[in-house]
């Protein structure tokens, strides 16, 4: 993770994470097809995705699952001591099944979404990370979506 | 509906899927070598499981940290159970709110039930945009707090897909 320095974002960066956060054509050369939309050669917009990867700014390019139908998911919040955060930091990025593990301003600091197949396999991890931390998992499960991610624009975004 | 990849075949594609679409000119070219499969069977594949609500949504994940958005808040909220969906749906709607859920309370410790996230460059600004958003809803008196990230440990894609070991146990 960067920290301290803002990225440069080029045009062509800017104009495909306005265009593209959400309906990413589904077909057999998806680059070719933004790269029509965006009145741009397929090599240029492979070249910005390329250099937007390896630069830290672009996690990944596909789908983002729907939690409800892809499986279980749940976020998790923990009170961590401290003098305890960065080993448990690390104990709680070492589950593949944890995403956005973020440090935050409160009692309850450190924060992340748990995913798995199922509520099963949810309940499971949670009671591992209570014996391995020695701490208990607040479990807070959406139980209703009012607003879902479709990215943000960058341009204009507060 | 006739399967046009084994189950097993699914599910490595699912976590291959969840990784993200190789950067290459045909990426279901790609996905469909790994898994021993047609460029056309994976590609169906995905287009059922889009049109099906697997996918939320399809293309860039960005980091937002690193392009900038470093002032990240998530704004949580102790609304009355016979409100809480339209005080969610107009916040839901409400400019810079990036996601709006409700969750369960977990009294004594956790006395919220609606979380809205809100990404913005400076703090200061994501700190005034929430005060008006609240105030223009009525919803200053309300009990809420504002947790700010201070640091991202992992920020990564969720993994649904059980691994192939599991699935080629259960047959």
């Amino acid at each position: 993770m960067k920290r301290g320095c803002d990225m440069q974002i080029d045009p062509l960066s800017r104009r495909l994470i306005d265009r593209f956060q959400h309906g990413m054509p589904l077909c057999a050369e998806p680059y070719r097809a933004m790269a029509d939309a965006l009145e741009c050669s397929e090599d240029e917009v492979l070249a910005c995705l390329e250099q937007l990867e390896s630069s830290g700014g672009l996690s990944r390019i596909g789908p983002v699952f729907e939690h409800s139908r892809a499986g279980a998911s749940t976020l998790v919040a923990l009170a961590v001591p401290e003098a305890q955060l960065e080993q448990v930091a690390e104990q709680i990025n070492r589950y593949p099944e944890v995403n956005h593990n973020y440090l935050r301003e409160h009692h309850y600091n450190l924060w992340f979404v748990l995913t798995g197949p199922d509520r099963a396999r949810i309940d499971a991890l949670l009671l591992q990370i209570e014996a391995e931390t020695g701490l208990v998992p607040l479990d807070l499960p959406m139980q209703a979506a009012y607003r879902i991610d479709l990215g943000f624009p960058i341009g204009d975004a507060p | 509906m006739t399967s046009l990849l084994n189950d097993l075949q699914a599910w490595q594609l699912r976590r291959l899927l969840e990784a993200g679409l190789p950067l290459a000119a045909r990426p279901y070219q790609v996905l469909a070598e790994r898994v021993g499969a047609s460029e056309e069977a994976v590609l169906e594949q995905v287009r059922r499981w889009s049109d099906s609500g697997l996918f939320r949504r399809m293309g860039l994940v960005i980091k937002h940290r690193a392009l900038g958005f470093r002032a990240n808040a998530m704004l949580v909220m102790d609304i009355p159970d016979e409100c809480v969906d339209e005080v969610g749906r107009k916040l839901g709607q409400a400019a810079g709110v990036n996601l709006c859920y409700q969750r369960p309370r977990r009294l004594p410790d956790w006395p919220y039930n609606l979380f809205c996230m809100v990404h913005g460059r400076e703090r200061e600004q994501v700190c005034r945009l929430i005060e008006q958003m609240l105030a223009e809803n009525g919803l200053h008196d309300i009990p809420h707090q504002l947790l700010f990230s201070t640091r991202a440990f992992k920020q990564c894609g969720g993994r649904y897909a059980p691994p192939a070991s599991q699935v080629a146990a259960h047959g």
